[in-house]
């Protein structure tokens, strides 16, 4: 699915591994505005997991989508309130 | 037949006002106990200093905070050297006990054996880019988490309060770890 959304900042966790990913993708959306959305670039398979059971588990966040690349995988999390 | 029961109530009949009142504040104590996430609380106790021990405290307790949890970890212990500024830089990696360990316990047990079973540690660690201990100490403490060390400890142990890293919580004991192991929704002995 290619959702259709603005990404408003992008935060590079490449490298990072667990609990890296989230700690920092929590920080970066705490500085966001309801509506904005978070892209997360990591290198860690675990983040396609940790992502989303961040996101859903999270109030005030929602996740958009998921890629899958070459090593890369990239997330979109909005933050809804 | 109570015919002659005088009708009192009217009088002690709380008025529509009062009801009012009193709805709201039930509506209000119904919505502080049944939360709505905000209140979600982690407890955890950390009993262990070695180096693989202090990571699994402070990696859920970084990630708890990161859910919104409000996050306690009491350290009592060997706990307290992860909270020890000095010491939490050179925690060591036992290698006797362990049989996952690539050398023979009796092997393990030679002088100087837990030094290169840590620096081997180490080295994974710094190779995979995974984070250091005082790195998630210092962002869990930037995410609001509490950390406590336990009193009766500190004094068992020697330490002085200065000894632990900024912003940890001193002065505290096992009532207080207990109330917040009551408050909590999850709570972990590590």
């Amino acid at each position: 699915m290619s959702a259709e959304f603005d990404i408003t900042e992008t935060l590079d966790v490449k490298g990072a591994s667990c609990p890296m990913p989230v700690v920092k993708a929590k920080s970066a959306i705490d500085e966001l505005g309801a509506g904005d959305v978070l892209e997360v670039v990591a290198t860690d398979p675990g983040s396609m997991s940790d992502i989303d059971g961040w996101a859903s588990g999270t109030e005030g966040i929602e996740l958009v989508d998921q890629e899958e690349g070459d090593d890369v995988y990239k997330h979109y999390v909005r933050k809804t309130e | 037949m109570s015919t002659d029961t005088p009708d009192a109530s009217a009088d002690d009949a709380p008025s529509r006002a009062e009801l009012a009142a009193r709805v709201d504040e039930l509506e209000d104590a119904l919505a502080e106990a049944t939360g709505d996430g905000d209140g979600k609380k982690m407890s955890i106790i950390a009993t262990k200093g070695t180096l693989d021990m202090a990571y699994p405290p402070l990696i859920l307790a970084s990630t708890a905070a990161a859910f919104g949890y409000e996050v306690t970890v009491f350290h009592t212990f060997w706990g307290l050297d992860i909270l020890h500024e000095e010491r939490s830089k050179n925690l060591k990696l036992s290698s006797v006990g362990n049989p996952n360990m690539p050398v023979p316990n009796a092997v393990a047990a030679l002088p100087g054996m837990d030094r290169v079973t840590t620096r081997m540690m180490e080295k994974k660690i710094a190779d995979n880019d995974t984070a250091t201990i005082e790195e998630l100490l210092e962002t869990s403490l930037d995410m609001g988490v509490e950390f406590q060390a336990c009193q009766m400890t500190i004094d068992l142990m020697d330490y002085d309060e200065d000894d632990f890293y900024d912003g940890v919580t001193t002065g505290v004991g096992a009532a207080t770890a207990l109330q917040d192991m009551a408050d909590a929704d999850i709570q972990l002995l590590v």
